[in-house]
């Protein structure tokens, strides 16, 4: 039986960083799952996704529960670039409790077919304090190339904290 | 180290299908993991799972859902259609995917579970936990919609097994 499930790549921050990226990604697989831990050097930020490279054509929908209260919004209901990446949820950053970390886990499949691409991504950022969420994504990359790069950066524009960590796993589907 | 996730079953469509079967399915896994990446024909219907061809009203499920104005949940008891995928108020064209994980599907003593993500962005993303009211094991999965609309060319439906050794 073969292996169906292969950690393709792991990056750690060894300091602050702009981004996390994985590029040449082989489409030997059918699905991608990327986990990560990232804590934010600005203030607080969200991670967002960029594919390829391309900047455009992006859209996502997004439920959240902060603690107090549940909402939905898009991401015209969060400041920045909507439509340039993908929205993933909130990490903790400077104006959060020290050394916590968010942990997301990203869901791509058949990234490297040739229709649209749909991404699914789970959140929590607990920090023991307020400015906590926990949040689902559903987002589109309507584009009908296969994925080889993936960028990860603030969706607000602040570097990632040192000791930030995503690994990128392949799945197979035979 | 052994291998615990294991492809059971792919189903890529080669034209528009009303629904897809994975049956004959081993007992021989701890848990189940069902992923889809699919486009309907048109818009509103809801995406459903039945399994062992029960028809019956022995499923229920409970949603929480963003719709991108509201946080909202919703229960469906008592349903014959079968444990909802979602989206609650019916899916448009855009590409969608879901993530279906059933747990301790081969037993025979306990009501089966399943929990799922689904996401379609100018829809909804959803969580859901269904449950299906039968001891027996689960050995067929039938994927299918509440409307007779059909998933689009090209979708692809794969299910894993997982084992706990």
């Amino acid at each position: 039986m073969a292996n169906t499930y292969t950690a393709i790549a792991t990056v750690t921050a060894t300091t602050s960083v702009a981004n996390i990226e994985f590029t040449s990604i082989p489409a030997t697989y059918t699905d991608l799952l990327l986990l990560y831990s990232i804590r934010s050097a600005g203030s607080y930020d969200n991670v967002s996704i960029r594919f390829n490279s391309n900047t455009s054509s992006y859209s996502t929908r997004r439920l959240l529960g902060n603690g107090s209260s549940a909402s939905s919004d898009t991401t015209s209901g969060v400041s920045g670039s909507p439509g340039t990446a993908a929205l993933c949820g909130a990490i903790p950053g400077t104006s959060q409790t020290a050394n916590t970390f968010g942990n997301q886990l990203v869901y791509i499949p058949n990234y490297a077919g040739s229709n649209n691409k749909s991404v699914s991504c789970d959140s929590v950022d607990e920090n023991n304090a307020s400015g906590a969420n926990a949040e689902m994504t559903a987002s589109l990359w309507s584009n009908s190339a296969a994925i080889t790069s993936i960028l990860l950066l603030g969706y607000h524009g602040n570097n990632f904290a040192q000791y930030s960590t995503a690994t990128l796993y392949g799945i197979k589907n035979s | 180290m052994p291998i615990t996730y294991e492809p059971i079953a792919t189903t890529t469509l080669g034209s528009a299908a009303a629904d897809v079967t994975f049956s004959s399915i081993s007992g021989s896994y701890t848990d189940l993991v069902l992923i889809i990446d699919t486009a309907m024909s048109s818009s509103g219907a809801t995406v459903y799972i039945r399994v062992n061809s029960d028809s019956g009203s022995n499923y229920s499920t409970t949603t929480l859902y963003g719709n991108g104005t509201s946080a909202l949940s919703v229960r469906l008891s008592n349903n014959t259609n079968g444990m909802m995928v979602g989206p609650y108020d019916g899916f448009s064209t855009e590409r969608l995917n879901a993530i279906c994980h059933f747990m301790n599907y081969s037993n025979t003593t306990t009501y089966k579970t399943m929990m799922n993500r689904f996401n379609q962005s100018d829809k909804s993303t959803d969580a859901s936990v269904s449950l299906w009211r039968s001891t027996s094991a689960i050995t067929t999965i039938f994927v299918r919609n509440n409307s007779s609309q059909t998933f689009a060319s090209g979708s692809t439906f794969t299910l894993y097994g997982i084992k706990a050794a």
